[in-house]
């Protein structure tokens, strides 16, 4: 590994590795929920990130556990990229006490706060202002801390996309805002459901900036994120970055897909694909060795394997967690069972 | 024999045949048709609703009639208010009845009043198909119970159908309907099946109906729960307890007079709702019994209910969260104890 010498993007061969471990990360825990999930032996319902994993790492590349992120229903590439364990983030998706959320939040509410990591969230759109809440203690507390939050193609028509976007702008808040524009919300298309070309247009209307990037290149999206980062730390407001990426899998699992044409679902599995894209880049800026990079997969490979054997052999929670941490305290006098 | 479907069968041939008898019925909502403008997809291929329910109604009335919302509740659930002020009949899915903390104002402040507020002068003909329950692993915001909460709001109607049969009439009868009704369907009964017949029919809101007739116990059940009942008075019978099972189908208006002759009869009443303990419909129903059939009572009513948590997403939580034949078992025995005129 070349450490410290930086590409046009100033990714240094460090960087490059965490990147692509991270990518790697993504991809293979994804990958593995599909095959458990197809299996029958996990609980619920889970909408998977494979495919647009060079937008949460391009993002969280610039991000430290002080800083926070909001994130979706399709969470658990954020919360990877933000530095959640793998074996908590497994045993969540189980049930099982030992989870991030002690089996209490699953798939679509995993979190992590002390990661910053604030959620993903079961209702679309619900990123939006409470990304700019993070962003106003950052602000009041002069913490330097930056609010990022994720949001789909979907989200952008949703109410509280004006509302947490105007906020922020008015209040200078320390907010980028991440289009992860991936054609579709469930089965609807981006174009018939959004009055606009791009969402990044929209920026325009709040007087931030609004960029376009290509969602599947991590080094596009890190340039990009670099930007925002650093304005909003540096005080002087929110941005917002559309990233135009692609979902591998279907909405959630057990979704046909026939509203994706079988050409562009073809380019995306394959030519398209993000990490094909950053390994020939790391390769041909010469960051890092094709022996170091196979030595990543095989490690991120193993702590998958090492995540799902943790899921399945902790425990599932126990019956008084059942009504514990509704509150922080709560006085009854009640009478118990009369 | 009788023809027999799901409860997602029943409430789509309801759509199916108002629609028919009706063109100013429309259907709107998140991919209640499925892919909207997308070329190359087969109108069969399209999603139709994400658990199924309106597939197909696409292609026979068109997507004129079935239309595709964005992800925009208040937008879209606000227009149709007006859109049923002004001369349809929509019938607007709210996917998840989590979601209507994005277009409760639209809701109970637009929708509800106008008639009042505007001194009788409009008429909301709207109806709002919602996903509700527990047990599906959906977690905390995908799970909830939360018609209790429209059924505190004047000048919405509220049902909650348990049976495919019921499901079909009641919901003709929401779409027929002038006001606007919120119609919760479980997610979890979708696949249940029972006899439903092909014709049109209608059940009037506001009526109730015994589900099981029995002498010594009455148990009223909401939505799913009138099985848990069901399954819990079967349990019963084994004891020599013989229970009665209410489902009032509709909690406003509510079938009063059902649930007080059954408790003049009984003496005993049990109310199984899976929404959380305060405020809920089973408290409502216990403060009616109180106040209007204190002296029938021979024992204390009593509530199986959720307890006051959110859903949690572990199945081993989630389990223990939802009413029971057991807890409802533990109860009446708890109620009847205390009575010395059975024994059980
Ligand atoms: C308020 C709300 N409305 C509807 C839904 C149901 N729903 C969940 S994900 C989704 C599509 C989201 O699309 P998008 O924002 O593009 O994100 P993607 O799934 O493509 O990542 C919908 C409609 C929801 N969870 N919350
Ligand atoms: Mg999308």
């Amino acid at each position: 590994m070349k450490v410290s010498e930086e590409t046009v993007q100033g990714i240094t061969a460090e960087k490059a590795s965490w990147m692509y471990q991270k990518m790697c990360e993504i991809r293979k825990f994804e990958d593995k929920v599909h095959d458990l999930f197809g299996q029958g032996v996990l609980p619920g319902f889970v909408h998977l990130y494979a495919g647009e994993e060079a937008v949460a790492v391009g993002v969280c590349a610039h991000l430290d556990d002080n800083d926070s992120i909001t994130s979706t229903h399709r969470g658990h590439g954020h919360c990877i990229a933000k530095g959640c364990e793998l074996d908590g983030m497994m045993a969540e998706l189980f049930g099982k006490a030992t989870g991030l959320c002690n089996g209490k939040g699953g798939s679509m509410h995993i979190a992590d706060v002390e990661k910053g990591m604030l959620g993903a969230n079961g209702i679309v759109g619900g990123g939006f202002p409470l990304a700019a809440g993070a962003a106003l203690t950052s602000k009041l507390k002069k913490t330097g801390a930056v609010a990022v939050c994720f949001f789909g193609d979907g989200a952008g028509n949703h109410g509280t996309f004006h509302e947490g976007i105007n906020l922020a702008a008015i209040w200078n808040l320390p907010v980028v805002f991440v289009a992860e524009n991936n054609g579709y919300a469930e089965a609807t298309p981006f174009e018939y459901a959004s009055s606009c070309t791009n969402i990044a247009d929209r920026a325009k209307g709040y007087n931030i900036p609004g960029e376009i990037v290509d969602g599947k290149d991590a080094t596009a999206v890190y340039a990009a994120a670099q930007k925002a980062v650093e304005r909003a730390r540096n005080g002087e407001g929110p941005s917002l970055i559309e990233c135009k990426t692609y979902r591998n899998y279907g909405h959630f699992e057990g979704d046909a897909q026939k509203y994706k044409p079988d050409v562009e679902k073809k380019s995306h599995l394959e030519e398209l694909d993000a990490l094909r894209k950053f390994r020939e880049y790391i390769a041909s800026e010469g960051l890092l060795t094709d022996a170091e990079l196979d030595d990543i997969e095989e490690r991120v490979d193993h702590a998958v394997e090492v995540a799902v054997k943790f899921a399945e052999e902790s425990p599932m929670p126990a019956e008084e967690d059942l009504t514990k941490d509704v509150y922080v305290s709560y006085e009854t006098h009640d009478r118990g069972d009369v | 024999m009788a023809r027999i479907i799901t409860f997602s069968e029943a409430i789509k041939e309801a759509m199916q045949l108002a629609m028919r008898k009706d063109e100013n019925v429309i259907l709107m909502g998140e991919d209640v048709a499925g892919g909207a403008e997308v070329d190359h997809l087969q109108d069969d291929e399209a999603w139709g609703g994400v658990m199924g329910v309106t597939g197909g109604l696409v292609q026979e009335f068109g997507r004129d009639r079935v239309l595709d919302t964005p992800i925009a509740e208040a937008g879209y659930i606000g227009a149709a208010v007006t859109n049923a002020a002004t001369g349809m009949r929509p019938v607007a899915e709210l996917m998840f009845n989590d979601f209507i903390g994005s277009c409760l104002d639209e809701v109970m402040n637009q929708g509800a009043k106008l008639r009042y507020m505007f001194g009788g002068k409009a008429k909301v003909p709207l109806t709002i198909r919602t996903m509700h329950g527990a047990g599906f692993r959906a977690a905390a915001q995908h799970s909830q119970s939360l018609y209790g909460m429209f059924t505190a709001i004047p000048g919405i109607k509220v049902v909650v159908p348990s049976t495919p049969y019921d499901a079909k009439g009641l919901l003709l009868a929401a779409i027929e309907d002038d006001d606007p009704v919120v119609f919760f369907e479980d997610k979890t009964l979708y696949n249940v099946k029972g006899e439903v017949p092909e014709g049109y029919y209608t059940i009037p809101l506001g009526k109730g109906e015994i589900k099981l007739p029995g002498n010594e116990l009455t148990i009223v059940g909401i939505g799913k729960q009138v099985q848990t009942a069901l399954d819990a008075a079967e349990q019963l019978t084994a004891k020599g307890i013989d229970a009665e099972v209410i489902d009032p189908r509709s909690l406003s208006p509510l079938d009063e007079s059902i649930i007080l002759d059954s408790v003049m009869k009984t003496g005993r009443l049990v109310i199984v709702d899976e929404a959380n303990p305060r405020c809920n419909v089973a408290t409502d129903i216990a403060a009616l019994v109180a106040d209007k059939g204190f002296d029938y009572l021979d024992a204390p009513i009593k509530r199986v209910t959720a307890p006051h948590c959110p859903v949690p997403f572990s199945p081993a939580l989630e389990d223990i969260y939802l009413p029971s034949a057991e807890k409802i078992l533990k109860v009446v025995s708890e109620m009847i104890e205390d009575d010395t005129t059975v024994t059980m």
